[in-house]
């Protein structure tokens, strides 16, 4: 599409001659690299409380950011206000960080053209009000009727489209239109006057309303929330102490994103203080761990066509068959570590310099069988659900809060158990795992991954896992 | 500064347009940062932003928007969709404004801005997180490699305007100062940092103390062992203490509560804590990071007992959650630009006691010193506590070795009637703050 026909170009008349001006201005110092990064980003939250649709918002938000590299430095502007004269004016700050001449050969802007991993129709954000509210007053109905436990159901439904055109003075041009959806219910049962427990599910993706019509419907995770929250009134306390952890499928392959993603962003590894610094080539998991980052599957919550930098997203191997294969890479990393952008390069929005970042994170499946991996555990913690996570990516040390898990007594799945923390070492937990399922499953899309105080919208994934040895922090 | 009178003419456009009741608040805001890595400048951001926001009711039917537009255009248009998604809202009872009565703002020069920070020059600026840097590097040989220091600045404004008469806005600043070094020692690395900020640069710490602190809680780290597991006094430093008051927030602020989602509800003038815990919102502390002229829906800061030695003597509110519980507000809402108000705090503290952190250290036979606490095991409906920590082990009231790759686990309600101390060194770095607490007892996983 040329420029001319692009959002940007139709709404405020931008020009491939303006875009080539503003680069030249954030080079008028030196640099030996420039880009712009605009952005028009429109969101809604709607919201059920109490069964009454509460709260309901809409924004728009809009601005340009503007980046000078120059050897290891980064000069960073943005503006708000999309006139030439604000734009300059960042692109003069942005350049404050440059000195001598630029070491820029000049290039003409090169579209790059590309595939459509989120084709849709009408994005979620253009579909009638009256049909998304429709979404959350289902998934209220359906959690109060699920079970006369629950008292507290709160259902919230956000999405938004995100509008990008970026241009580098290395000669990428990229637009892309990029929509987001997620509904999330949660409740509150108990019984009797007993103490409460809360129960979440949610869902979501680069998706159109449709998506919520089939199996990820409103009635799907109320029912969901509402099954985990009476799955915790029997629950006993966690133990405590080293033992065998099994993983359920989907959404615990957080595990991986916190022991191993984070500690493979080149950022970290361009400064030597990640834990997994230096060790391309080492063997640091069981043989039977293949781990990939891959921004390229349709309709993920995690997938892009470009990357903030305007770099095409990729399948990137980061661990295969337990060997460290690769960093995820950002241009600024890729620049200084001679290697090449892996299409990792991520920011919130156009007020934050980019950096190396996971899009979705995933194990591939192994060979055994779920049912037998239980079997052959005497005695363990069998975790089907995760609340966050979080790792020092310096010692490599990593907890993650297994919101839903079980006891496992005599290759049994048993009795649920409540505030199981787990912890371990990243570049030494996943030596231990001894069994891998067939059953690779990925999360149902509502991870947010916060790095440096930026957030961005994440997927993970995971078959079911046999990890032979790992802490379990509990009181029981 | 924002024009007050666009925040009025929104308001004034909202009720033209059909609207019974409107709040509009400006943004604005000036970032500025330096971030310097082995002895070399790394970035420089220098950027501002504005931001609008609205709330509608029509009767008892609420619509929010924001709009970064702020043209007459994109007002109008924040408007209009406001009203729109008022439109297809539910009708809440409890839906409302502040009764004009409970609207005002607090008078007198309450600190929270100061022209010293704009003086600085950005070689200045530079200079400042490369002394720090420079301070934690030399401090110890161990030292050998550094995430960074950077020296930041804020500049921002806030207005406030409402269709019951208010109209108030105020100027905040602030300026920070830290420093993230790694130090290595055979296989062991590790990373710690610490930092100064305040609202006045003249009342910022020198970038050599900041830089010096953070070399010595790198450094102590080294070497970290995983203990067996057990139950022992658990000491929070006065930096992860004060996480456990934001837990301790999160269990008193008004949304929880009405919606029994907290394990502090039903407990008013009840005992929830040992004697030495105190717990006060105080919102008009001059020149510090919690206090306001009045709180984001128009009614003026104040101070909160919340726990008074043990006794829990008052929630958090704000408009909303205080008429879902037949309660006054206690000027706590709290929002972005836009939206229902949430509950936020003041300066959140907990009162200090008479022995220092080294005497509360020398009394404990055998325990956990606490130094930072990662994840987010925290339940506050049921009170369920278990954390990834990281620390020093105590041998007979002495440091003995570092500790790592453990958890520590209890539940929020033993934990607050297990203090057993409070330390004297209460300080403000931020709207939370602690003194160093002794906690009786706490299961510590490891091996």
């Amino acid at each position: 599409m040329p420029l001319s026909d692009s959002f940007f170009g139709q709404k405020f008349g931008i020009t491939e001659h303006d875009l080539e001006s503003y680069l030249s201005e954030a080079l008028g110092a030196g640099g030996d690299y420039a880009d712009l990064y605009f952005e028009y980003l429109a969101t809604s939250q709607l919201s059920i409380d109490e069964s009454i649709v509460k709260s309901a918002i809409q924004g728009v938000s809009l601005g340009v950011g503007v980046r000078v590299i120059s050897g290891e430095r980064t000069g960073y502007a943005y503006s708000d206000d999309l006139s030439p004269e604000k734009i300059r004016k960042a692109a003069r700050v942005a350049a404050c960080i440059a000195s001598g001449p630029s070491k820029v050969t000049k290039t003409g802007l090169e579209q790059v053209r590309g595939r459509d991993l989120y084709p849709l129709v009408t994005a979620p954000n253009e579909a009638s009000l009256a049909e998304r509210v429709e979404l959350v007053k289902r998934a209220d109905r359906a959690a109060r009727a699920a079970d006369r436990r629950v008292f507290q159901v709160q259902a919230s439904y956000s999405d938004s489209l995100c509008h990008v055109l970026i241009a580098t003075s290395d000669g990428v041009l990229s637009t892309d239109r990029q929509p987001l959806a997620r509904l999330g219910v949660s409740v509150l049962a108990r019984e009797g006057n007993g103490v409460p427990q809360r129960g979440y599910s949610g869902g979501g993706g680069r998706v159109g309303l449709e998506f919520f019509e089939t199996e990820h419907s409103p009635e799907h995770f109320a029912r969901e929330a509402v099954r985990q929250a009476i799955v915790q009134l029997d629950a006993v306390p966690a133990p405590a102490g080293e033992m065998t952890v099994v993983l359920g499928p989907g959404w615990p392959g957080v595990l991986l994103h916190e022991a191993v993603g984070h500690g493979l962003e080149a950022d970290f590894n361009r400064k030597k203080v990640s834990a997994f610094s230096d060790r391309i080539g080492q063997q640091v998991a069981s043989p039977l761990c293949t781990v990939v980052d891959d921004g390229t599957i349709r309709n993920r919550r995690g997938s892009l066509n470009v990357d903030d930098e305007g770099a095409p997203t990729q399948k990137n191997v980061l661990i295969e068959n337990g060997v460290l294969r690769g960093y995820l890479y950002d241009k600024l990393s890729s620049r200084l570590l001679r290697s090449r952008t892996t299409g990792s390069g991520r920011r919130e929005s156009y007020q934050h310099i980019p950096m190396p970042r996971m899009t979705n994170t995933f194990m591939l499946a192994g060979d055994s069988d779920p049912e037998e991996i239980i079997r052959s555990t005497p005695r363990g913690l069998y975790c089907a659900n995760f609340g966050g996570g979080q790792v020092d990516i310096t010692s490599g040390n990593f907890v993650f809060s297994a919101s839903e898990s079980y006891l496992i007594e005599d290759g049994h799945i048993t009795r649920p158990v409540r505030g199981a923390t787990l912890t371990g070492n990243g570049p030494e937990a996943l030596k231990y795992v001894s069994m891998v399922g067939h059953d690779l499953k990925l999360d149902e899309g509502i991870g947010i991954c916060g790095k440096e105080g930026q957030s961005v919208p994440v997927g993970v994934g995971i078959p079911t896992v046999k990890i032979d040895r790992m802490t379990v922090g509990g009181t029981g | 500064m924002i024009d007050q009178e666009l925040a009025a003419q929104a308001v004034r456009l909202a009720l033209d347009r059909g609207a019974t009741d409107a709040e509009c608040t400006l943004a604005e805001g000036e970032e500025f940062s330096a971030q310097v890595r082995m002895r070399e400048l790394e970035t420089l951001k220098d950027a501002g932003s504005r931001r609008a926001g609205l709330r509608v009711l029509i009767g008892k039917r609420v619509g929010s928007a924001h709009t970064s537009d702020l043209s007459t255009d994109g007002v109008r248009q924040m408007v209009e969709s406001a009203l729109a998604l008022a439109a297809i809202s539910t009708e809440d009872p409890y839906a409302d404004l502040p009764e004009a009565s409970e609207l005002g703002s607090l008078s007198g020069d309450l600190r929270l801005y100061s022209d010293d920070i704009r003086e600085v020059e950005t070689s200045a600026r530079i200079q400042a997180a490369l002394e720090a840097e420079e301070a934690a590097l030399s401090w110890d040989p161990r030292i050998t490699n550094s995430e960074g220091a950077s020296f930041s600045a804020y500049t921002g404004g806030r207005v406030f305007a409402n269709s019951r008469g208010f109209l108030g806005s105020y100027r905040t600043s602030s300026c920070s100062v830290s420093a993230m070094p790694v130090a290595r020692q055979g296989d062991s690395m590790e990373r710690d940092f610490w930092y100064s900020s305040a609202r006045s640069h003249r009342n910022l710490d020198s970038p050599a103390n900041v830089g010096r602190r953070a070399a010595e809680r790198t450094v102590r780290r080294l070497g970290a062992r995983k203990v067996p597991t057990q139950k022992v006094p658990v000491i929070f430093d006065s930096v992860t203490a004060r996480s456990l008051l934001g837990n301790i927030f999160d269990a008193v602020e008004g949304d929880g509560i009405y919606r029994k989602a907290s394990f502090l509800e039903g407990k008013l003038g009840e005992r929830v804590a040992s004697d030495h815990v105190t717990v006060i919102d105080d919102g008009m502390l001059p020149g510090l990071f919690g206090t306001s002229p009045f709180d984001d829906e128009g009614v003026p800061s104040r101070r909160t007992v919340v726990i008074d030695r043990g006794v829990l003597r008052s929630y958090l509110l704000n408009t909303y959650t205080a008429k879902k519980l037949g309660m006054r507000t206690t000027g706590n809402a709290a929002r972005g630009v836009t939206g229902n108000a949430g509950v936020g705090h003041g300066n959140f503290f907990l009162e200090q006691g008479q022995r220092t952190p080294e005497e509360i250290i020398r009394g404990v036979r055998r325990g956990l010193y606490v130094t930072e606490l990662i994840g987010q095991g925290v339940n506050i409906v049921t009170g369920d506590y278990s954390r990834g920590a990281a620390g020093l082990w105590i041998e007979n009231g002495e440091f003995a070795y570092p500790v790592s790759e453990i958890t520590i686990a209890a539940t929020l309600q033993q934990m607050l009637m297990d203090v057993e101390a409070a330390g004297s060194d209460l300080e403000f770095r931020g709207s939370v703050a602690s003194p160093t607490l002794l906690i009786r007892e706490m299961t510590v996983s490891g091996q």
